[in-house]
């Protein structure tokens, strides 16, 4: 249901970043860019508890008339951050929390790759595909 | 027809003798007069076209009539074949009159020995075909060793060749892609021929011997007797070649121990080497015993023990030897890394080597593991092709299958029986996962179950259950703990799955806090990992890993009251009101799962601000809503709860104003407070609590969001049973009609001393409030379904109107 998916590095350069429309694709970027602030914000906000509830769902980030911007934290502060379609209404957040997941354990097959030196952009196809599945629900 | 057709069948001089050869090589029984239609089918297969064509091919030939293929029928067949391939008609006409047909190419694992064959056959024929320029390189890019002796078998066999009197055929075969004019001869095909095969991409193909199987020499006729195997066999290792014509059948033990011997050899030279020798066929990418023997021996120079694991880094070097780029390699291993734990067993090793060395000839990496490479299914291969191997296969494959047994016989075909045969034991592990996660809190319940349900869908489920069944087995098991203890998140490993529900099942057995909360967690780990697409499996694994890994280190830290989260206004309140012990183990668990829930949640909240008295009561209803389904099931919470027998059930209307207040969105804040306080003398039972947080679950299941902070003055109101109040009062969330009824019911006095009497009465009012809470609940969502939907038309609306502008 997202229009567009991006993972963030730790330095919050851009691991991955795709969006489901080619144009307006800058759109994304700089929107995802911009979110960036609202999710550190919120990840300082959190900052006081203890770094095990960090792992968490930032939820929405902020909203906007046409799509909704969600975050995700890692433990490894890599996050990610989901804009989503605003006339989706009905995603609830249960599914984006779910897509999250998703998000994850994907990523984390990426790590678990030897291959794949933490840092670098994403190339897996493995991941490509989970994300365009993620993305094509919308369409 | 088929006869007359024959008569009128009119061949060149290459076609005719290209036919002859196929057909001695289809004439198994030697029969010179009828070929059997299995291997005839064989050959069709290979021709690459599709089964209507092959069909039609059959039926015009009068095979299909026959039941057999005679000569004849078997020579129209092959003309046929070649009309298809040139993409003309199929039509009984077209024999004769399509003029300068191509010989029809046949692709397959005869490849390589047709290709073989022709080029012998276009070496020495008129057609002056690149093979003869052929022969000469391949020897030299064999081994040394190898290269002299398939060097000296080539040109023998070129003289067999001759000996056959049969034209070179007309073949196209210079350029590797397009499928030579393969014979079908038997495996001994020149090791000096070409590689082209017409399956190779680009990549000199090794010419691929017909090098009998170690197991299957015996007979005279190896290759054909099995199916792909052979054929992957001959590709292996480039080895003497022999005759390709069965009349060199004799030749094959010998040849097989020239061949056996070069293996040997072979096996000695360099990884680069001989990976480059095998090949991956377009059949499924099956491994041959030879293949599997030389990967395990590459196995055991990295990992002496074959039950064990290579780890990342190891496998990372190894692989990076064969030269391939890094992406391949990585995408290499996403493919084979089955169960996502960073380090390869002895089947994945074999299926990333099997995948290296079909890259390395040049074929495509497939987008999705092949299912001949798939843990399980390569060891079913191996037991049911070739006995010899069923060793080393069986032992992986008991490793690997010593938990599924259900998945040995169906695997032979397709992945997906024999995944969907490990599937209803998954069911049965999902439902332990599931049980955990009917614990955890309502709105994990909700997410987590719909996230269980999603994977259910056979195709998405299908690879789950693979890691799953994998890693139980007793070896592995081992290995994953000892990977486990040794990482405990940095390595994730299938065991979490079958291990938390064992910890699960200690953590109810004890009464500790942390039993709660390692439930809890456990139960939200699981969960999430069924929220994992199929394929991600192992991260599954890794989530259930690193929850279980870390629930317990959180519930670690006895549940001190002042809860570590101060950020979370929820967990503060918690603490401060909780007396329970297991409450912070839940409430940390729940309060993880509560997030995502929580967001829609302050409005209401807010709203209700003014009504609470006591914000941070409030946040510890919330806190304790999620926690309290969790506590439900848990003996030690009945325990705790067991000393609220006092409280009667007036704290039960309290707590249904709770979730009243909190439950409405936005309609009953008001009213639920006022008839909140109107109730708020009676304090719950805990029973009641209990009950009401089984409520809360429903409710919450209908998919509404958790409950949100009742009301603070509700929360103030019985500070007495603060401790207890909130886990009870928070499960209340009814709308004002709820209260209304609540208001109807009389509230019961404190009465600590008739407690059962008391106790019971109180417990029948709960249930009644229950029901109708929950009633009143399915109204609420019926009514929350109404106003979305006034919501989305709304948008629809504003949307038309809106012009198109997009920030």
């Amino acid at each position: 249901m997202a229009v567009c998916i991006a993972v963030i590095a730790k330095e919050n350069y851009p691991l991955y970043i795709q969006s489901i429309t080619t144009e307006n694709e800058l759109k994304f970027h700089y929107t995802v860019h911009t979110s960036l602030d609202v999710v550190d914000e919120k990840i300082s906000a959190m900052g006081k508890a203890l770094v095990d509830q960090r792992e968490l769902y930032l939820g929405l980030l902020y909203p906007t008339e046409d799509y909704k911007v969600y975050g995700y934290v890692t433990n490894s502060k890599v996050k990610f951050v989901m804009v989503a379609d605003s006339s989706n209404t009905a995603l609830r957040d249960n599914e984006i929390h779910s897509m999250f997941q998703k998000l994850h354990n994907s990523y984390i097959d990426v790590m678990c790759n030897p291959f794949y030196n933490p840092g670098d952009c994403i190339h897996s196809r493995a991941f490509d595909n989970m994300v365009t599945s993620m993305m094509m629900q919308v369409c | 027809p088929a006869g007359g057709a024959m008569e009128g069948l009119t061949l060149s001089e290459a076609e005719q003798r290209y036919y002859c050869d196929l057909f001695a090589y289809c004439d198994t029984e030697s029969t010179k007069k009828v070929a059997p239609n299995g291997r005839v089918l064989e050959l069709f297969r290979a021709a690459q076209l599709p089964s209507e064509v092959v069909l039609q091919i059959m039926e015009l030939c009068g095979a299909t009539r026959l039941g057999y293929f005679g000569r004849s029928q078997f020579y129209i067949a092959l003309k046929l074949v070649a009309v298809a391939q040139s993409g003309l008609p199929l039509r009984v006409e077209s024999l004769n009159t399509v003029k300068d047909l191509p010989l029809p190419r046949f692709v397959g694992p005869k490849n390589e020995q047709e290709l073989r064959h022709t080029a012998l056959y276009s070496s020495d024929a008129d057609n002056s075909t690149p093979y003869s320029g052929v022969i000469p390189p391949p020897p030299g890019r064999v081994q040394v060793k190898k290269g002299s002796v398939s060097h000296d078998a080539g040109q023998q066999r070129t003289s067999t060749d001759q000996q056959e009197s049969t034209s070179p055929v007309v073949s196209p075969q210079q350029s590797p892609p397009t499928s030579p004019h393969t014979w079908r001869k038997h495996n001994r095909h020149p090791s000096g021929g070409n590689n082209e095969r017409p399956l190779a991409g680009p990549g000199p193909f090794w010419a691929p011997f017909s090098e009998a199987q170690p197991g299957s020499s015996t007979t005279g006729d190896p290759i054909w007797s099995g199916h792909s195997p052979p054929p992957h066999q001959e590709n292996w290792v480039s080895f003497a070649d022999t005759p390709p014509t069965s009349t060199l059948l004799a030749m094959h033990p010998a040849s097989v121990q020239d061949q056996t011997t070069v293996r040997t050899v072979a096996s000695a030279t360099t990884a680069n080497e001989i990976r480059r020798q095998s090949s991956s066929y377009d059949d499924p990418w099956k491994i041959t015993d030879e293949q599997r023997q030389y990967y395990v021996n590459q196995f055991k120079t990295i990992q002496p023990d074959l039950n064990g694991f290579i780890p990342g880094s190891a496998a990372k070097e190894f692989f990076t030897k064969s030269k391939l780029p890094i992406l391949e390699l990585s995408h290499i291993w996403e493919l084979s890394d089955f169960d996502k734990d960073g380090a390869l067993t002895l089947d994945e090793f074999c299926a990333a080597f099997h995948l290296v060395v079909a890259r390395k000839n040049g074929y495509d990496l497939p987008e999705k593991l092949p299912e001949s490479l798939m843990p399980k299914l390569i060891d079913l291969e191996d037991t049911t092709v070739v006995p010899v191997i069923s060793e080393v296969g069986d032992q992986s494959g008991e490793v690997g299958y010593s938990s599924s047994p259900a998945e040995a016989p169906p695997s032979k075909s397709p992945s997906m029986p024999s995944l969907n045969q490990t599937w209803p034991e998954l069911n049965q592990s999902s439902e332990q996962w599931e049980t955990f996660s009917e614990r955890s809190s309502s709105s994990q319940t909700l997410t987590q179950f719909d996230s269980n349900i999603a994977p259910a869908d056979p195709d998405t489920a299908i690879v789950h259950p693979v890691p799953i069944r994998m890693t139980p087995s007793k070896i592995h098991m081992q290995e994953m703990e000892l990977k486990r203890t040794g990482s405990d998140l940095a390595n994730p490993t299938s065991p979490l799955l079958v291990k938390p529900p064992d910890l699960s099942e200690e953590n109810n057995m004890s009464s500790s806090k942390f039993v709660a909360g390692n439930t809890v967690a456990d139960g939200y780990s699981s969960s999430d990992s069924y929220t994992s697409d199929p394929e991600q499996i192992g991260s599954t694994i890794t989530r259930q890993r690193s929850h279980s890994g870390t629930s317990p280190d959180n519930t670690a830290p006895p549940p001190p009251p002042p809860r570590p989260h101060p950020s979370h206004s929820r967990s503060s309140s918690l603490d401060m009101n909780r007396s329970f012990t297991v409450t912070p183990g839940q409430q940390q668990a729940g309060v993880v799962a509560y997030p995502p829930a929580v967001p829609p949640r302050p409005p209401p909240s807010q709203g209700a601000g003014p009504h609470v008295h006591r914000p941070v009561d409030a946040e510890s209803l919330i806190a304790h809503t999620s926690t309290s389904p969790q506590q439900i099931p848990e003996q030690p919470n009945f325990a705790d709860f067991s000393q609220f027998e006092a409280f009667a059930a007036s704290s039960v209307n309290e707590e249904e104003e709770d979730e009243i207040e909190t439950h409405s969105e936005v309609l009953q804040v008001e009213k639920s407070s006022d008839s909140a306080g109107s109730l708020r003398v009676t304090k719950t039972d805990a029973r009641v609590e209990d009950k009401a947080a089984a409520s809360v679950p429903v409710n919450a299941g209908k998919g509404t969001t958790p409950l949100a902070p009742p009301p603070k003055p509700i929360r103030r109101r019985l500070k007495s049973e603060d401790e207890l109040r909130p886990d009870v009062e928070e499960h209340t969330q009814k709308t004002g009609v709820i209260a209304a009824v609540l208001a109807s019911q009389p509230s019961i006095p404190r009465s600590v001393g008739k407690d059962k009497k008391a106790i019971q009465a109180s417990i029948r009012r709960n249930k009644e409030t229950n029901t109708v809470l929950a009633r009143l609940n399915s109204e609420l969502q019926q009514q929350l379904k109404d106003v979305l939907e006034e919501r989305i038309s709304l948008e629809v609306q504003l949307e038309q109107l809106r012009p198109f502008s997009h920030l």
